[in-house]
């Protein structure tokens, strides 16, 4: 009885989607404020009603019902709790749930806190939200309903793919659609100003505090991901471009364009379609990788659902959605170029040399990741792009933008002073050869100084201007929430860099046989191998190795390895990590070898490792802290009192 | 010039000069990086001579796996059903490798053997072999368990 | 004109991913092609299920074509299928036979109790030896063998409608079985 209670909550739910849609845009067409008004109950009775439904899901997991289909297909009785938790999202039906409770969440937040926003426009924003949504609870309710029973009930279920059983599963999927979703809100404010005529740019300055949110927690998803992929695949790399994460990476670059594209729309009135289109291209590729993760197109390692049904769905949603804001777009969007003018050395020019190469950088991956659908079109052969195709394209297009990051903040609005860009290429440029310099002493090769180069240089920028804020700037308005945001995130991206290219230079790694007693040196290492035991969890049993690692004689680590069957018969294959800030040891069990007690192992030693994704943590707390700034609250720019202080303009440096 | 249009001039330029920069790195990128999917019969018949480093994907056959007792090589038989190729693979196989199940690899051909560098195995989500349904056959075998708690092992 | 370029690459790309599914529902992405179509099945000599002194042989099923669906009670996307046998079974125009494998006998005995039974007959594999001469590597699959006893069409995976309108009954028509108008 209680999942049907589930089904029922997704009908209303839908109800009051279609209600939230239509009646606020008739509203605002038609000047009814009484219809305007159904907006935010709506969406607060939508809310309760997936919660609700995505609650007895929840329950129907935590209790075992295995006459849900999709519990049955997705837990078993040995399961431990917490994982039956995550795998109410760990499959299609349960993820597409997750995906919709989270655009509620999104419209529950803008409701509440959109009370400075004119009538008209928060009704706009809400029904373009309402739509979405629309569109999402028919596909479940259609073709992926959570709920559907299997009769007769089998008393256990299938368990849990192993490779999700893992704790970064638990929460890497809910950032990621935190992120994902979040776009849906600056896409309906991009929308709902469209619609609205788009006559001044205020809409901007109301989206960005939301497009900077969404923008840090798809940061955190990804990087998440990256550490998952790390931890559980058992291949010691953090990237791969495999079509999933090609299809969170698109709109997180293309966000990146966008957050800083708003800021030169809010402040100084230029580049307004372009924010307008990347709004809608930001959105529109959460829901390609939707598409492209769902429906089967691209077979990838991690899509673990796929139906052509669903496929044809989401496509002509796709088509629906984009197609019909492309259309709007096309036909609302102002013609004329407004905004200050600005020189060619200024950070408007900065700002849009960046953006175009991210946005190229997001269409590279766009070509690539697609690339193989072109291949079977025009019957080439079966093809697949190689990952060096991305790293390589990616570091091209974006060794411009690292250059630019450290005179990002330094260059004025309008026109930049070229002797105090001058110096500030100077002092990072200087900074930067020493960081080469040293990494060359220490015997790093080509990438390691290149990593050591940009960690440098962008760092120093990052320094240079945090150091002349607190000299120019009056004590109380040196940092302001957007500008602090801003100067973690580029420090972000330096650590970042430092990591990356760090780890991929100086990693080692060996795959080795080893007998029970031997050792291994990888790097100043060396890897002890003891021998293999059995071990067993709530539901598996493993090959547990054991492995002392010493350096110089003494033991840094002792680290043990498995080789798991879980209760479903999948192997998995569970990798040790003794995690440190400046390396990472790395172990995996590959298969027994003879009978003497010989393993096939995977050894690494990963110098920092951790810096990459400790950088990508900062851009995502940058992102976090920008949005926080009182600023974006305010209705009207002219209502604020200090309005100059909190722009990133160092107007200060001008007297 | 009318600083408008200037700037217009400017900014037309430089996503003119991106774009360019971004095609010419993209067809060069992907001509060096697509690699091409071949079958053992496809591969005998000659159609992966133009290609230095291709992917080869069959069926891993049945008793053709032999591990070197000294080493991590390893060498079995791909198969399309038609013809067989051997294969050669230094390193670990993937979790999911085993005979009759469905393999990709990426190498090249020195004299008749494959050379892979990589190998990836691939099961179907929507069928299943009899081990990956073996927590079903289990249930059948216990019919009406009590829900035990959360903590404990199984057997 | 320019603000019509984003819709226009866009269309596009439906156009490609539309090519896409499409090429998806009609090949079988992860198929390899089987070593045995083409060739003849191999022999057998199994047990019914409902009547294991009763034994199925491939020489007893020679003579007209029939269809070999492997299945399991353990199986989910056997589950999954089996609706779509129950509805087009009788559709086809030749026998189902149902192949057991790697199954408790009550059990499928019960799973086929509980749905219904689609099968002409069913043979039962308990060991699973038999089926390995077949390449059959889970469940569900299926085999065309016509009436010579050569295998045509196998087809790995749950039968859909669109598998078998698509897939199965241009096969059916080239060995002369006469489906039911609308497959």
């Amino acid at each position: 009885m209680i999942p049907e209670l589930g089904e029922v909550a997704l009908i209303l739910a839908l109800l009051l989607a279609l209600v939230q849609c239509v009646l606020p845009l008739l509203g605002a067409w038609r000047n009814n404020a009484a219809l305007m008004a159904v907006a935010r109950p709506a969406a607060a009775g939508q809310f309760v009603f997936v919660a609700l439904s995505f609650a007895v899901l929840t329950w129907a997991f935590m209790t075992q019902d295995f006459s849900v289909a999709y519990v049955a297909q997705n837990s078993n009785l040995s399961l431990p709790w917490y994982y039956r938790f995550s795998a109410v999202w760990g499959a299609h039906e349960g993820s597409l749930l997750l995906w919709i409770l989270i655009l509620n969440v999104w419209t529950v937040a803008l409701a509440a806190f959109s009370g400075h926003l004119p009538p008209k426009f928060a009704a706009r924003v809400l029904g373009v939200l309402g739509f979405v949504s629309v569109g999402f609870l028919l596909f479940t309710l259609f073709t992926s309903s959570p709920f559907g029973r299997l009769l007769p009930a089998p008393s256990n279920g299938m368990d849990l793919n192993p490779v999700l059983q893992d704790p970064g599963l638990i929460i890497h999927p809910p950032m990621l659609y935190m992120g994902y979703v979040g776009f849906s809100v600056a896409f309906a404010f991009a929308i709902a100003a469209l619609l609205g005529g788009a006559l001044d740019d205020d809409w901007v300055r109301w989206a960005r505090p939301w497009t900077n949110f969404a923008w840090a927690f798809l940061t955190a998803g990804i990087v998440l991901g990256s550490w998952w992929s790390y931890a559980e695949l058992g291949w010691g790399g953090w990237w791969f471009w495999d079509p999933v994460e090609n299809a969170s990476f698109m709109p997180w670059l293309i966000g990146t364009a966008l957050i800083h594209a708003q800021a030169v729309t809010e402040k100084r009135g230029g580049l307004r379609a372009w924010t307008l289109l990347l709004s809608i291209f930001a959105f529109s590729l959460s829901l390609l990788g939707t598409f492209l993760v769902r429906s089967g197109v691209l077979t990838s390692v991690h899509a673990f659902a796929s139906d052509p049904r669903r496929g044809v769905y989401i496509l002509v949603f796709l088509g629906v959605v984009v197609g019909g804001s492309l259309l709007i777009y096309a036909l609302r969007a102002p013609k004329v170029a407004g905004g200050k003018p600005f020189a060619l050395l200024s950070r408007e020019t900065l700002i849009v040399i960046g953006n175009l190469m991210l946005t190229a950088a997001a269409a590279m991956v766009l070509i690539g990741t697609l690339y193989p659908l072109v291949g079977d079109a025009f019957h080439l052969g079966r093809v697949s792009v190689g990952p060096p195709y991305f790293g390589s394209l990616f570091i091209l297009l974006m060794a411009p933008v690292v250059l630019l990051i450290p005179f990002g903040p330094f260059a004025r609005w309008g026109k930049a002073d070229g002797s105090a860009l001058w110096r500030v290429l100077l002092i990072a440029g200087a900074v930067a050869l020493g960081g080469g310099v040293l990494a060359l002493v220490f015997g790093g090769d080509a990438r390691a100084v290149l990593g050591t180069v940009a960690a440098c240089y962008v760092g120093a920028g990052v320094v240079l201007y945090a150091r002349k804020r607190w000299r120019e700037a009056p004590a109380g308005r040196r940092y302001p929430a957007e500008m602090t945001g801003m100067l973690v995130a580029h420090a972000g991206v330096g650590v970042f860099l430092a990591g990356a290219l760090l780890t991929t230079a100086l990693s080692v790694e060996r795959d080795v046989r080893l007998d029970p007693g031997q050792s291994q040196r990888i790097g100043a290492y060396d890897f002890r191998f003891e021998g293999v035991h059995e071990v067993r969890g709530p539901n598996w049993t493993a090959q547990q190795g054991k492995l002392t690692v010493l350096h110089d004689g003494a033991v840094v680590a002792v680290m043990r390895p498995q080789k798991r069957v879980y209760s479903g018969g999948q192997v998995q294959t569970e990798a040790a990590v003794s995690a440190g800030a400046m390396r990472d040891l790395y172990v995996a069990l590959g298969e027994p070898l003879g009978s003497r007690g010989a393993w096939a192992l995977r050894l690494y030693d990963k110098p920092f490792v951790r810096w990459l994704w400790f950088g990508g943590l900062m851009m995502m707390l940058g992102g976090f802290i920008t949005s926080g700034d009182r600023r974006f609250r305010a209705r009207r720019m002219r209502a604020m009192p200090v309005p100059g202080t909190a722009t990133l303009a160092p107007r200060e440096s001008a007297a | 010039m009318h600083p408008v249009r200037k700037r217009r001039l400017i900014f037309v330029g430089l996503i003119l000069g991106a774009v360019a920069l971004a095609t010419g790195a993209v067809v060069y990128g992907l001509q060096k990086n697509m690699n091409y999917l071949f079958t053992p019969s496809q591969v005998l018949a000659g159609k992966a001579a133009d290609y230095r480093t291709f992917r080869l994907g069959g069926m891993v056959e049945n008793g053709s796996i032999v591990r070197d007792p000294h080493s991590l090589k390893v060498d079995f038989t791909v198969t399309d059903g038609d013809r067989t190729l051997p294969v050669e693979y230094t390193g670990i196989l993937p979790d999911l490798f085993r005979a009759n199940q469905a393999v990709i690899t990426t190498g090249r051909m020195q004299g008749g053997t494959f050379v892979a560098s990589e190998v990836l195995a691939k099961h179907s989500a929507t069928y299943m072999p009899k081990e990956l349904a073996e927590a079903m056959a289990k249930a059948h075998a216990k019919h009406h368990v009590e829900m035990p708690p959360t903590a404990g092992g199984t057997p | 004109m320019n603000r019509l370029l984003p819709l226009a690459g866009f269309l596009l790309l439906v156009v490609l991913f539309g090519y896409g599914l499409w090429w998806n529902a009609h090949h079988d992405v992860t198929a390899v092609p089987s070593p045995l179509i083409g060739k003849p099945a191999p022999a057998f000599d199994l047990p019914r299920l409902h009547d294991p002194a009763l034994r199925v042989t491939k020489a007893d099923l020679l003579g007209k074509p029939y269809l070999l669906n492997v299945f399991a009670s353990w199986c989910f996307a056997c589950g999954d299928e089996h609706p779509v046998l129950m509805a087009e079974a009788r559709e086809l125009g030749l026998p189902l036979i149902g192949y057991d494998y790697k199954d408790k006998p009550a059990d499928a005995k019960a799973w086929l109790a509980a749905r219904g039974d689609p099968y002409t007959l069913v043979v039962t594999d308990q060991s699973g030896d038999t089926a390995i001469n077949f390449g059959v590597y889970g469940a569900p699959e299926t085999f065309l063998i016509d009436a010579d006893g050569i295998i045509r069409y196998k087809h790995i995976g749950p039968l859909t409608p669109g598998v078998i309108r698509d897939q199965l009954a241009p096969q059916l028509r080239k060995l002369g079985v006469q489906p039911a108008p609308g497959l």
